[in-house]
C-alpha cells in the first residue's frame, strides 16, 4: 500500500464502464466527487454523503458501494460501473432501465442511478430474487416520490425477462433479445 | 372518412424525460459546470438556537491557502435588505444572522474558497463568541408573557393574531345539544426531496445585475422579495432554473433566501459563487412544515351532525417569518369544513415565533394541519354518539346535487359526488371484510382498529387566499390580490417542428410528457415531434407571480393553458390550410401528421409544411391577427376572487375529493404498527395520464406515511436541532411500505380548461389522520399526536396514558418522572475502585500532568488556576469526531473527600456543558471513587449523534476513570469491552 501525503494530488487509475480511467484528487477526496467533478460523469448523484439514502451507490468490482464513503484513492486498480455503463449504446436502455421506463419507476430520477446498480448487482448474483428478497434490496434506498410499488414491480419483470422468461404483464412482451443481452 | 387521430390524453404514455434519467444523464444544478474562476461556497452556522454573535474571528480562515473571504451578515447589510412576509412585522429577516442567531443552524458566515473541501476547513477555522440567550421552542410557551422575545422590535412572540366569524356560530352553539373538543399538537416534518439546495450566482457590476441559477420551485412572486432584498429591480434579477431538479414537495421554495445570500457574496467577492446545501444543512435549516397547536371544537346534534365549527390555531413559523408566510394557515381557509356541509364557524389564528427553523412550503402545505383535528373530531364525535364514524361522515358530506358548493369561509367547490365516492371505495376496496377482519382479531385479543378519513384536496392557489391574514381594511389600502396567472407558449420553428414552453418548473412530475401529450392531440401529431422545455429563465420567458410547481397546479392551470395556447395555434394554422387547400377552415381536421378535408382523404397538406408557412411564404398567409409562428396564452380563472368584507375567500379553484380507510394492527409488546389494508380513493377531475396520476398517489402516500409514524423534525427544550441525518430523521423505505389500493371516479372541474384537478398532495393531507383513526379505534384513545412511534404505541397499548415523548421530541402528551418534556440532559453515575489512598487520588485530581494522561482525547491541559484547568481535548461521537476546547473548574472541595467538577466544551461541531460531584471513600488500603454527572451538548454533535450521546458519554467519563485508576496502581475497571468501545468511538489517547 503506497505512502499517501495528505497535502498532496495523488493520480489513480481504474477501470471504469469497461475503459480505463485516471483522474487525479487528494486523499480526501470523495468518490463521489471524483466521479462527478473530476471525470464528468455526473449520474451518480449525492443525496445525503452518510451512507443511508443509496443515490451514489456505484458496483467496485461488481459489488455495489455507497460512493460518499469511498475515498477516490481507495479504487486505484478496481474495475468500476456507474449507471452511465448500463445502457447497450447511446439512446437505448438495458432491460432493467426500460422495465423502469415502463412502470412509472421514477419521478425526479435523482434517487435511480442508485438504484439501478443496486438491483443490476444483485440480479446478477441472485437471477430468481423474488419480491421479498428485492424489497430488501431496494430497502437499502430512499427515494421520495414513487412509493417503491412500480421499482418493485419493474425490477420484478426485468429479473423475469433477464432469466428467459415471458413476464405476465403484455407490456414486457416488447423487450427485445438484444436488450436482454445488456442487464 | 377522412384521417383520425388517437388521443395521447388518458393513457399512461411512457415519459418523454426518462431515457436521460435512467442513462445519468439528467442536468441537476450540480451537473452543469460553472464559468472559469467560480468561488465555492461553505456556510458557517450556528450551533445556538438564541445567542447574540459576540466577536466573529475569521483570520485564521483567511490565512488558509484558497479562501478568497469570509462574508459575514454585516458584511452584506449595505447591498441586501430583509426578506419581506405577507404580515407586516417589525422582524428583519435576513438571508445571513447580523449580531444575534435565532435558530440552530442559522447561517453566520459564508466562506469562499477555490472548491467546497477547502471552504468547508475555511469554516473550521472560523472562531466565533457567542453569548447564549434563553431560547423558547414550543409555540404556547412563546405566547407566554414572559417567554424569551425573539424579536425586539416586536416586542412579543405573537405577530398575527385574526379572528373570523362566519354564518353565526354563537346561536349555533347556544342551542347545540353536544359540544365536544380535541386538541393536537401537529409536529414538524419536511418533504425532504432527495437532491438538497443549489445556487450558482453572478453579479455585474457593469450593469448591476445578478443572474442566479437556483433549484428554486417558486412561486415566483418570491421573485419580487429576492429582487427588493438584492436592491434591484425585477428586470435586474435574473432567476433561472436547471432543466431537472430532484425533488421538491414544496420545499425547494425554501432556497429563496439562500439565492440571495449567494448572489450578495458574489458581488462582495466580485466573482462567480456555487452553494450545494449538504443533508445535515437541509434537514437542520433548510424548510420545515409549521408546527401547530389546534383546538377544534364542535357542536353538534345526536346524529352526529355537525353544526358549528370553532377554530383556535397557534401556528408556529419558527424564528423569521419568510414569505409567503403565513401562508401554511390561510391555504386552506375556504375549506375549514372539509368535506361538509357545516354553515357556522368561528376562528382564530394566532401565529408564533419561536428559535427553530422558518417554515415553507411542504406538500399538503396547510392540509395535514387542519385535516388532522378535524377528522379526529369525526371520529370522536361517533364514538361519544356511539355511532360508526362512517355513518358520521357520511351524514355531513355535502350533497351531491349542491355543487357548484360554496363553503362558509367562501371557497368555490367545482364538483364531486362525495356520497359515490364513498360506496365505490367501500364496495371496490373490501370494507365489509375489513369490518369482518376487525372483529376476527378483537376475538382473539389482538389490538385492530379501522380508521377513515374524507378530505377535500384544494389546488391551483388563488394568489390573494395570504391576504386574508389582514383585515378588510389592510386589504383595501394594499389593494386586492387575487388570481392564478398560468402561461405557455409555442412555438412553430422553419421545419414545422413544435416547442412547448412553460413556467411550471417542474420537480420529477413529468409535465414534459403531459404538455407534449396535450399539443400533440391538438395539432394530431406524434409525441415525438413535440419537444417541451421546462427550464424556466425570468429574463425571457414568459412567467408571473402565480408560476411554479406548488398548490398542485399543473394538470389544472398548466396543461390547461398550454391547451389553449396549442388551439389559438391551430385555429391560425387552420385558416392558413384553408387557403392553400380552398377549404372552409371549419371542414378541416388536424390528424395524422396532416391538416385536411374532414370528408376527403386526398385534400390534405403536411401538418410540417402548414407549420412552417409563416416563416418561408408570409405572403400565403391569409389576413390574420399575428403570424402563426409563437403563441403566448395566460390563463387566470374568473372563479379565483379577492376575499371579501367578511374575509370569505376562495382560497383555490379546484377541490378534489379523497376518502381512505384503513385497518392496522398494533403489536402490544413492541407497538409496531401493521396496516393491514389501506385504501385511498381519490376523485380529481379528468385523468390526463393514468400513471402519474398513480404515482402522486403512491408517493404522496410515502410521505404522509413517514409523518405519520417515523418523521420528526425534532428539537431539544433547549432548541438544539436534534434530528441532523437520516439516521435520525427517518424517511419510509420500501420494506415498510403496505398494500396500497388506489380508486378513482372523476367528476371533471367545470372550471378548468381540461377538468382535470390537481392531485398530489391529499394523500399528505388524509392519511396521518386515517393511520391516527384506526390506531385511536384500535387502543380506544381520545388523544394520540403524530407520531404513531412504536415507543409511544406500546405504551399505549400496555393501558396507560400517552407517555412523554422522547427525549427531544416535541413536548406532547404529560411529562412523566419530573423530566420536561424536550429535556434531552445525559445523566449517569458510576464507580471506580483504585489502589491508591484517597490523599493520593486527589493530588491526581488536581495535577495537570496526570490530567493530561487520563481525560480521554486530551492534547494539552492547563492549569489556570487551583481550580480552572483548560484542556484541548479530540472526541469522537458517532460519525463525528472533532476537536474541542474544554474549560474544567472545580468547586466545594472538600479534600480529600469530595468535588464538584463543572466545565464546558466548544468547538466546531458543536457545545456542550455539564457537571458532575466526584466523592473518594477510602475502601481497604485503596480508594472507591464515585461520580454522577449531568450534561447537556447542542450544536452539530446533538444532530447527528444523539442517538449515540448517552452511550458515548458512559463510554468517554468511564474511559476517563479507568485511566485514573490505571494511573493509580490498580483496579479493574476498563474491561475489554470498554477499551474496543473507546476505540470503536475514535477516543484517541
Amino acid at each position: 500500500m503506497p505512502q499517501l501525503d495528505a497535502g498532496a494530488r495523488h493520480r489513480v487509475r481504474f477501470t471504469l464502464n469497461g475503459a480505463p480511467a485516471e483522474v487525479e484528487v487528494e486523499p480526501r477526496t470523495l468518490l463521489t466527487d471524483a466521479l462527478r467533478h473530476g471525470l464528468g460523469l455526473t449520474g451518480t448523484h449525492v443525496g445525503c454523503e452518510h451512507g443511508v439514502c443509496g443515490a451514489c451507490t456505484v458496483a467496485i468490482d461488481g459489488v455495489p458501494a455507497r460512493a460518499c464513503l469511498t475515498l477516490a484513492v481507495g479504487v486505484e486498480g478496481c474495475d468500476l460501473r456507474t449507471v452511465e455503463g448500463l445502457a447497450p449504446e447511446p439512446g437505448r436502455l438495458g432491460v432493467l432501465q426500460a422495465a423502469f421506463r415502463r412502470h412509472h419507476a421514477l419521478q425526479c430520477g435523482f434517487c435511480t442511478a442508485g438504484i439501478l446498480m443496486s438491483l443490476d448487482a444483485y440480479l446478477r448474483l441472485r437471477p430468481r430474487a423474488g419480491r421479498a428478497e428485492l424489497t430488501e434490496v431496494v430497502g437499502g434506498h430512499l427515494c421520495r416520490c414513487t412509493g417503491y410499488a412500480p421499482i418493485l414491480a419493474a425490477a420484478l419483470e426485468a429479473a423475469a425477462i433477464l432469466r428467459g422468461e415471458d413476464p405476465s404483464g403484455p407490456a414486457t412482451r416488447e423487450a427485445t433479445d438484444a436488450e436482454k443481452a445488456h442487464a | 372518412m377522412g384521417i383520425e387521430h388517437i388521443p395521447f390524453v388518458g393513457r399512461s404514455v411512457e415519459r418523454v424525460e426518462d431515457a436521460g434519467l435512467l442513462s445519468g444523464r439528467g442536468r441537476y444544478i450540480d451537473d452543469l459546470g460553472t464559468k472559469p474562476g467560480t468561488l465555492h461556497a461553505a456556510i458557517l452556522r450556528s450551533p445556538h438556537a438564541h445567542a447574540d454573535i459576540v466577536e466573529i474571528d475569521a483570520a485564521a480562515a483567511l490565512a488558509l491557502p484558497g479562501i478568497a473571504a469570509v462574508i459575514t451578515g454585516r458584511d452584506l447589510l449595505d447591498i441586501t435588505a430583509g426578506l419581506v412576509p405577507a404580515v407586516r412585522a417589525a422582524v428583519d429577516a435576513r438571508a445571513v444572522a447580523v449580531d444575534r442567531v435565532r435558530y440552530v443552524g442559522e447561517p453566520v458566515a459564508v466562506v469562499l474558497g477555490s472548491d467546497r473541501y477547502v471552504a468547508e476547513d475555511g469554516c473550521d477555522l472560523i472562531e466565533v463568541a457567542y453569548r447564549p440567550r434563553p431560547a423558547v421552542v414550543d409555540p404556547l410557551a412563546a405566547l407566554a408573557p414572559d417567554a424569551p422575545i425573539l424579536h425586539d422590535g416586536v416586542g412579543a412572540n405573537q405577530v398575527s393574531d385574526r379572528a373570523f366569524r362566519y354564518g353565526d356560530p354563537e346561536a349555533a352553539f347556544g342551542r347545540a345539544k353536544h359540544t365536544l373538543s380535541v386538541t393536537v399538537r401537529y409536529p414538524r416534518n419536511t418533504g425532504c426531496p432527495m437532491e438538497t439546495y443549489g445556487v450558482v450566482a453572478e453579479y455585474d457590476a457593469a450593469d448591476d445585475s445578478y443572474d442566479v441559477l437556483a433549484n428554486f420551485q417558486g412561486p415566483f412572486s418570491i421573485h419580487a422579495v429576492l429582487a427588493r432584498a438584492l436592491k434591484v429591480p425585477g428586470n435586474r434579477l435574473r432567476l433561472r432554473t436547471p432543466p431537472d431538479s430532484g425533488g421538491s414537495f414544496g420545499v425547494k421554495q425554501g432556497v429563496a433566501p439562500y439565492a440571495v445570500l449567494i448572489a450578495a457574496a458574489a458581488r462582495r467577492v466580485g466573482r462567480p459563487v456555487k452553494w450545494v446545501e449538504d443533508r445535515l444543512e437541509h434537514l437542520a435549516a433548510s424548510v420545515s412544515a409549521t408546527n401547530r397547536v389546534t383546538t377544534l371544537t364542535a357542536a353538534f346534534d345526536d346524529a352526529g351532525r355537525v353544526e358549528a365549527l370553532d377554530w383556535d390555531q397557534v401556528e408556529d413559523c419558527g424564528a423569521y417569518l419568510r414569505a409567503p408566510e403565513p401562508a401554511t394557515l390561510y391555504r386552506m381557509h375556504g375549506n375549514m369544513t372539509g368535506a361538509y356541509a357545516i354553515r357556522n364557524v368561528r376562528m382564530r389564528n394566532r401565529v408564533v415565533l419561536t428559535n427553530k427553523t422558518p417554515t415553507g412550503l411542504v406538500r399538503g402545505f396547510g392540509g395535514p394541519q387542519v385535516y388532522y383535528p378535524l377528522e379526529r373530531l369525526m371520529q370522536r364525535i361517533a364514538v361519544t354518539l356511539g355511532l360508526d364514524p362512517l355513518e358520521v361522515i357520511r351524514r355531513n358530506l355535502i350533497p351531491a346535487d349542491a355543487f357548484p358548493y360554496r363553503t362558509a369561509t367562501g371557497a368555490l367547490y367545482d364538483s364531486g359526488n362525495y356520497q359515490h365516492a364513498l360506496d365505490v371505495a367501500a364496495r371496490d376496496g373490501g370494507l365489509a371484510e375489513l369490518v369482518r377482519r376487525r372483529a376476527e382479531a378483537r376475538a382473539a385479543g389482538r389490538l385492530y382498529g379501522i380508521g377513515y378519513t374524507a378530505a377535500v384536496e384544494p389546488s391551483v392557489s388563488n394568489m390573494g387566499y395570504i391576504t386574508t391574514v389582514l383585515t378588510a381594511a389592510e386589504r383595501a389600502k394594499a389593494g386586492p390580490k387575487n388570481g392564478a396567472q398560468a402561461t405557455a407558449t409555442i412555438t412553430l420553428d422553419p421545419v414545422g417542428a413544435v416547442t412547448v414552453q412553460v413556467a411550471s418548473v417542474p420537480q420529477g412530475q413529468g409535465h414534459r410528457t403531459v404538455l407534449a401529450q396535450v399539443v400533440a392531440d391538438v395539432f394530431g401529431i406524434g409525441l415525438d415531434q413535440v419537444r417541451v422545455t421546462a427550464d424556466l429563465d425570468t429574463a425571457k420567458d414568459a412567467w408571473s407571480i402565480a408560476s411554479g410547481n406548488y398548490s398542485s397546479r399543473f394538470a389544472a392551470a398548466v396543461a390547461g393553458v398550454a391547451h389553449q395556447a396549442a388551439l389559438r395555434l391551430r385555429e391560425k394554422l387552420a385558416a392558413v390550410a384553408a387557403a392553400q387547400l380552398n377549404l372552409r377552415a371549419d371542414d378541416l381536421v388536424f390528424a395524422g401528421g396532416r391538416v385536411g378535408s374532414r370528408t376527403n382523404p386526398d385534400a390534405s397538406l403536411p401538418f410540417a409544411r402548414v407549420a412552417a408557412t409563416a416563416h418561408w411564404s408570409p405572403g400565403l398567409l391569409p389576413d390574420m391577427d399575428g403570424a402563426p409562428i409563437r403563441e403566448t396564452a395566460f390563463w387566470t380563472p374568473p372563479q379565483l376572487t379577492a376575499p371579501d368584507e367578511a374575509d370569505a375567500v376562495n382560497s383555490s379553484l379546484c377541490h378534489g375529493f379523497i376518502f381512505d380507510f384503513c385497518g392496522v394492527e398494533i403489536d402490544p409488546v413492541t407497538g409496531k404498527i401493521a396496516i393491514d389494508r389501506y385504501v385511498t380513493m381519490h376523485d380529481c377531475g379528468r385523468i390526463l395520464h393514468p400513471g402519474m396520476v398513480e404515482g402522486q398517489v403512491r408517493g404522496g402516500f410515502a410521505q404522509a406515511l413517514g409523518a405519520a409514524v417515523y418523521e420528526e423534525l425534532a428539537y431539544g427544550a433547549d432548541g438544539a436541532f436534534l434530528s441532523g441525518t437520516l439516521a435520525d430523521y427517518l424517511l419510509p423505505t420500501a420494506t415498510e411500505m403496505p398494500e396500497l389500493t388506489v380508486l378513482h371516479v372523476e367528476s371533471p372541474s367545470p372550471f378548468t380548461p381540461l377538468g382535470a384537478k390537481g392531485v398530489g398532495e391529499g394523500n399528505c393531507m388524509s392519511t396521518p389522520v386515517c393511520l391516527a383513526n384506526a390506531v385511536a379505534d384500535a387502543l380506544s384513545l381520545e388523544a394520540i399526536d403524530l407520531p404513531l412511534t412504536p415507543a409511544k404505541l406500546a405504551a399505549l397499548a400496555a393501558g396507560r396514558d400517552e407517555p412523554a415523548p422522547p427525549a427531544g421530541r416535541a413536548g406532547q402528551g404529560a411529562p412523566s418522572r419530573g423530566s420536561k418534556p424536550g429535556d434531552r440532559t445525559m445523566r449517569g453515575e458510576g464507580s471506580a475502585r483504585v489502589a491508591a489512598p484517597p490523599e493520593a487520588v486527589w493530588a491526581m485530581l488536581l495535577d495537570p500532568e496526570v490530567l493530561a494522561s487520563v481525560i480521554p482525547g486530551a492534547h494539552g491541559v492547563r492549569k489556570r488556576s487551583d481550580t480552572h484547568f483548560t484542556a484541548e481535548v479530540t472526541l469522537g461521537v458517532g460519525p463525528v469526531k472533532g476537536r474541542y476546547k474544554a474549560d474544567i473548574r472545580l468547586s466545594d472541595l472538600d479534600p480529600p473527600r469530595a468535588a464538584t467538577l463543572a466545565g464546558t466544551v466548544t468547538g466546531a461541531l458543536g457545545n456542550g456543558g455539564g457537571s458532575g460531584r466526584i466523592t473518594l471513600t477510602p475502601e481497604g488500603p485503596g480508594t472507591r471513587i464515585g461520580y454522577a454527572y449531568e450534561a447537556a451538548v447542542g450544536g452539530k454533535v446533538a444532530a447527528v449523534g444523539g442517538r449515540l450521546l448517552d452511550g458515548a458519554a458512559r463510554v468517554i467519563i468511564g474511559g476517563f476513570f479507568a485511566a485514573l485508576a490505571r494511573r493509580a496502581g490498580g483496579g479493574a475497571t476498563a474491561p475489554g469491552l470498554l477499551r474496543r468501545l473507546l476505540a470503536r468511538l475514535g477516543i484517541t489517547r
